[in-house]
């Protein structure tokens, strides 16, 4: 989703060598200063914060190249562009150049063998990355996938490409638990669930074949009910994500579900994914209460059962509570952080909304240390604040939301607002 | 009670006059359907939530045709809706399940909440819609 080159990621002294000549160098972050306020963020000890860039636009994934220019998707135009790319030419840490490119929203952002991939909500694009004034050139956009189902709901198309070339893509559910009539009390589920041929799961493509239909690809996972956050891992060369949970155990079912219950329910999973792997949606959904796969409402279950069906899917790596909607993950690889975030995972949380009419949660950027793939101790906050107050009613409310991560050619991590496209650098200063 | 104010609403409504800020602070039915079934989705405020769930506040779907707003209650909606150059994804649930007169109730409280002034919607103008065929 992010990453630039990962063969060039292992020392930053290695890409100043390969590019020194190139007109952009990165940016090492001992020699910048985190802002005064650590632009409105509260982070962990050690850390500090440089506002990058504000107002770019509904931002949403981010990619940094190994020249330190970053790159956002916009879930809508700003004057009319789709793309940002923003450019800190002085070295203090802040773009003094911001350029737009592009006339199509979307999600994904990724870098790759010297190309950036970015999608829209039924297409992955690529452009060659360019050395000069213009980091990509429009006129050289090659489709790389087309006419990936789309329907309304949760239809962005998150991306992550492995070393081999392996592009993989979200295709969300268009549905909360796959009912004859999505969202509507006393509506049965279906089962089987038939949006789960080309929707709710992972399909895997190839990064540097063009013109790719949805035909082309093959589904690597299923029973995911929409993987904002999916990532491929260098470290340990394995795709992860964390599946949106459904929505309104409360309103759709009452009778089990108290509002208490619903603002906890069901958790946001971290999960590894395998090939052909089953995650369980819509007919399962995890607990972490309970410590249990539990049956879903629509599928016969009143918050207790498990049933056959649920129990044959694993537990995930990690449960967190519901709703806070877990937008982007990180495997943090760079040698600027200390040596406990090494091959961690950061994970930004957009924050809940079908909390109400308890109080909103998320909101934040998470830290879960990772040892051989596995979590090796409790999630944390990292960054916070993002939303500008003590307690959020609201999603309409939040000044920030945390939105898209990115590692930088020194280390250093990035983090996009979906509400005003404000980017943060995030160095630790010790 | 339940009655009592229903009434109180329609006539206040039908009158033209804006509903006070007393009615609106003790619990309605109207607010009662709104907690159980709305709330969730458009927010204790009505403010919605961005590109998802549209907002209720000072928006003509909710304030201007009301045949047009029950027919969304009853039948959902499933297209996307743009409002103030914010597209809204998510598709709004078919509540027929609702009675004419929590659906009344309902309309009444939105419309005259969150900074609606608009009139109510009486329990005759719901069966009316309900019995339009789509």
């Amino acid at each position: 989703m992010k990453l630039f080159n990962t063969i060039l990621s292992k020392t930053v002294l290695c890409s100043v060598l390969l590019y020194g000549g190139m007109i952009h160098r990165p940016i090492q972050a001992q020699s910048l200063n985190p802002d005064a306020d650590n632009g409105g963020l509260k982070l962990a000890s050690g850390f500090g914060a440089i506002v990058v860039a504000e107002q770019t636009g509904k931002a949403r994934h981010i990619a940094v190249d190994k020249t330190g220019r970053v790159f956002i998707k916009l879930k809508k135009l700003q004057k009319g562009k789709g793309i940002v790319v923003l450019q800190d030419k002085n070295g203090d840490g802040k773009a003094d150049e911001i350029k737009s490119y592009e006339n199509y929203i979307g999600t994904g952002m990724a870098i790759y063998q010297q190309y950036l991939y970015a999608s829209s909500d039924s297409s992955v694009y690529r452009y060659p990355l360019e050395d000069g004034e213009n980091a990509i050139d429009e006129k050289k956009r090659e489709v790389v996938i087309v006419k990936l189902p789309y329907r309304p709901e949760h239809e962005t198309k998150s991306i992550t490409i492995d070393a081999s070339g392996k592009l993989y893509v979200n295709i969300g559910a268009p549905s909360n638990a796959c009912q004859v009539q999505d969202r509507t009390k006393g509506s049965p589920g279906q089962d089987p669930c038939p949006l789960l041929d080309s929707f709710a799961g992972v399909w895997q493509f190839d990064a540097q074949k063009l013109n790719q239909r949805f035909s082309d690809g093959t589904r690597f996972s299923t029973g995911l009910r929409n993987c904002v956050a999916l990532e491929w891992d260098s470290h340990t060369n394995q795709v992860y994500a964390l599946p949106h949970g459904r929505d309104q155990l409360n309103t759709l079912y009452p009778q089990y579900f108290t509002d208490e219950q619903n603002a906890e329910l069901p958790s946001e999973e971290f999960v590894q994914l395998t090939k052909d792997g089953d995650y369980g949606w819509p007919y399962c959904y995890y607990d972490h209460i309970q410590g249990k796969r539990i049956q879903a409402p629509e599928y016969g279950g009143d918050g207790k059962k498990t049933g056959t069906r649920c129990e044959a899917i694993g537990a995930p790596l990690m449960a967190f509570p519901g709703h806070w909607a877990p937008n982007d993950l990180l495997f943090y690889h760079g040698n600027q952080f200390p040596e406990r975030y090494k091959n961690g995972a950061f994970i930004a949380f957009h924050g809940s909304w079908n909390r109400a009419p308890l109080k909103q949660a998320g909101y934040f950027v998470a830290f879960v240390p990772m040892k051989d793939g596995k979590p090796s101790g409790n999630w944390e906050v990292f960054a916070e604040g993002f939303a500008g107050g003590p307690e959020i009613k609201s999603p309409k409310d939040a000044k920030h939301r945390p939105m898209g991560l990115a590692e930088g050619p020194d280390g250093s991590l990035y983090i996009s607002d979906s509400v005003q496209g404000t980017v943060w650098r995030i160095i630790y200063i010790k | 009670m339940k009655l009592t104010i229903t009434h109180f609403a329609i006539i206040i409504g039908l009158s033209g006059l804006v509903i006070t800020k007393g009615y609106a602070q003790t619990v309605s039915p109207g607010k009662k359907v709104y907690d159980n079934n709305c709330l969730t989705c458009h927010q204790a405020d009505g403010s919605g939530v961005p590109g998802m769930n549209p907002p209720l506040s000072n928006v003509s779907w909710v304030t201007g045709d009301k045949q047009k707003l029950i027919q969304i209650v009853l039948n959902g909606l499933t297209t996307p809706l743009e409002i103030d150059d914010e597209v809204y994804h998510n598709p709004m649930p078919a509540h027929k399940h609702l009675t004419d007169r929590e659906v009344a109730d309902v309309l009444t409280y939105i419309r005259s909440s969150f900074g609606n002034k608009a009139s109510a919607v009486t329990v005759e103008e719901v069966k009316k819609v309900r019995g339009i065929k789509k």
